[in-house]
């Protein structure tokens, strides 16, 4: 198929929902590590708010403003101690208006 | 709330924990509902389809006062290629029945609704408050610890209608975490429309609605299913596979759902509208085999947290639902006849839950989510596209000689599964389907 998906951005999504961000706690936390394990670096690609993106040097890092909750990185990541993962605090991260 | 003890803790304001604590807080039980949202419905996310016979055996009159969106006269199954859609239609009148089967919701305001109704019934609801822990004495959960003290608040039974992304119940060793292979991960957006611009794209009048599911190469060769559900001003449309399959392929979830709506067949349905939200949720779709433990001493669980969801028929929230009433008459049931919430009387709960729908549902196609997992390029990207050709091939006139056309197509069928692969595949759908 030719659909042509270039340049999509997630943040333009992301964009339309409504957060209520915990400044300074986030609730999602990565491992330090040097080099990233394979289901840690799928994270880069398939987290669906694209909260997980590698730095520079070849790590993954996390910024987990625009984290939806669904428990995919958990899922794949909490089990090896890749990540850390808690439920925002009570009333706290996305708020959605549909849902 | 410090030593106040509540018959139950429920623990989610979804589906499923809205269903218990109703059940139980209209038979007089003393109930805390504990919801981390700032509202009731603001972390769910579903399709969304609701089932009115499963509400109905909660709230009898729900028609009268809950957000409905619209009624369904008409599904459409589609097995997509990249340019084309071989479907299955289904339209009838009798659906425009006085009090129809089926309905769009949109969850955020439909769970508000559900949340007043729990409340009028004389639950205690806490919003924004997040339950950090289970508390256990001697194997034994006793109540939950929140975000909001470290005391415990105090139960004899806790409900985990957690979701099925639920921690506690994971935490506290009650049952595993959801490997990558038993939940999908869906993405969706809501496009907003007029109504009439609605009513006239899919043919429908008044408060009839329109459902598309969508399986084939749309999901690159992983399991998945794609939707678009009419809501009677909006559209709700999204695209889910597996969580293992997404890891192993690196594809990302919204590049999937911006090829969904640019294909052909989708794009005009929702041209021109505005989107509104975009948000994410996981599928439990172990089916069967992946049920964990449903009660022990102090604890049952439900929903969505259970796998409750019936993935071949695409049923989630009428499971949670139903779990969540029938916890609630077994933790009531207990109760009225004195005895403790212990493992051996909870135990009523799957008594009652495996003489249900939800367990005989999901025991006939407990073969199901192996068969399309492991065989997913098959199912999701070989048939849809031999299934195209042959239709195209059937369509198609341009001096080609029948029988040459059909030839062309079995040979296709061939040479993509060969005889033996199809009639195994054949075999082996059957034997799951049983």
């Amino acid at each position: 198929m030719t659909v042509a998906v270039t340049k999509l951005r997630v943040e333009d999504k992301l964009f339309q929902n409504r957060y209520l961000v915990d400044q300074g706690r986030p609730h999602i936390k990565v491992r330090p590590h040097e080099h990233p394990s394979a289901n840690l670096l799928a994270l880069t690609r398939i987290c669906p708010a694209k909260c997980y993106e590698l730095n520079d040097k070849g790590q993954v890092e996390i910024a987990a403003d625009g984290c939806m909750e669904c428990g995919t990185c958990r899922v794949l990541c909490e089990a090896s101690g890749d990540i850390t993962w808690n439920y925002p605090r009570g009333g706290f991260g996305v708020l959605f208006k549909f849902g | 709330m410090s030593g106040e003890k509540f018959d139950a803790i429920v623990i989610g304001a979804g589906m499923a924990g809205n269903a218990a604590a109703y059940t139980m807080a209209s038979r007089g039980l003393k109930v805390l509902q504990l919801e981390r949202g700032e509202y009731p419905g603001s972390k769910n996310v579903q399709g969304a389809i609701m089932y009115a016979n499963m509400l109905e055996k909660i709230i009898p009159n729900f028609r009268d006062d809950a957000p409905l969106e619209r009624h369904l006269v008409e599904q459409r199954f589609w097995m997509m290629d990249d340019t084309s859609h071989v479907g299955i239609q289904y339209r009838s009148d009798d659906f425009n029945e006085s009090t129809p089967e089926r309905y769009t919701i949109i969850r955020a305001q439909f769970d508000r609704w559900f949340s007043r109704k729990v409340r009028e019934a004389g639950a205690t609801v806490l919003c924004e408050t997040t339950a950090t822990e289970l508390a256990q004495e001697g194997g034994k959960v006793i109540g939950v610890r929140t975000d909001r003290t470290g005391d415990v608040i105090l139960a004899d039974t806790v409900v985990l209608a957690e979701g099925a992304n639920g921690l506690l119940g994971a935490r506290a060793g009650l049952r595993q975490t959801p490997t990558s292979e038993s939940v999908a991960l869906a993405v969706k957006e809501i496009h907003f429309l007029p109504e009439d611009v609605i009513d006239q794209r899919f043919g429908l009048h008044g408060n009839e609605g329109c459902v598309i599911e969508a399986a084939g190469t749309i999901s690159r060769g992983m399991a998945g299913l794609a939707f678009l559900y009419t809501n009677k001003e909006s559209i709700s449309l999204g695209i889910g596979c597996l969580v293992s399959d997404f890891a192993a392929t690196c594809e990302s979830p919204y590049e999937l759902l911006e090829a969904f709506k640019n294909h052909p067949s989708i794009k005009h349905l929702i041209a021109d509208s505005e989107v509104k939200e975009y948000a994410a949720h996981l599928i439990p779709e172990g089916g069967y085999k992946a049920i964990p433990a449903l009660f022990g001493d102090g604890w049952v669980v439900v929903g969505d947290a259970a796998q409750l969801n019936n993935a071949v028929h695409r049923e989630g929230s009428n499971l949670a639902m139903t779990s969540g009433r029938i916890a609630g008459e077994a933790i009531f049931e207990v109760k009225s006849r004195g005895g403790r919430m212990t493992k051996r009387n909870l135990a009523l709960y799957k008594t009652m839950l495996d003489d249900s729908f939800v367990i005989k549902d999901l025991r006939k196609y407990k073969d199901m989510p192996a068969l399309l997992h492991t065989n997913s390029r098959n199912f999701f990207m070989t048939y849809p596209k031999l299934m195209s050709e042959a239709s195209k091939n059937f369509m198609r006139v341009d001096g080609t000689p029948k029988i040459e056309n059909e030839r062309a197509t079995t040979a296709a069928f061939i040479k993509a599964r060969s005889r033996w692969g199809l009639v195994s595949d054949a075999v082996r759908l059957a034997l799951a389907w049983r």
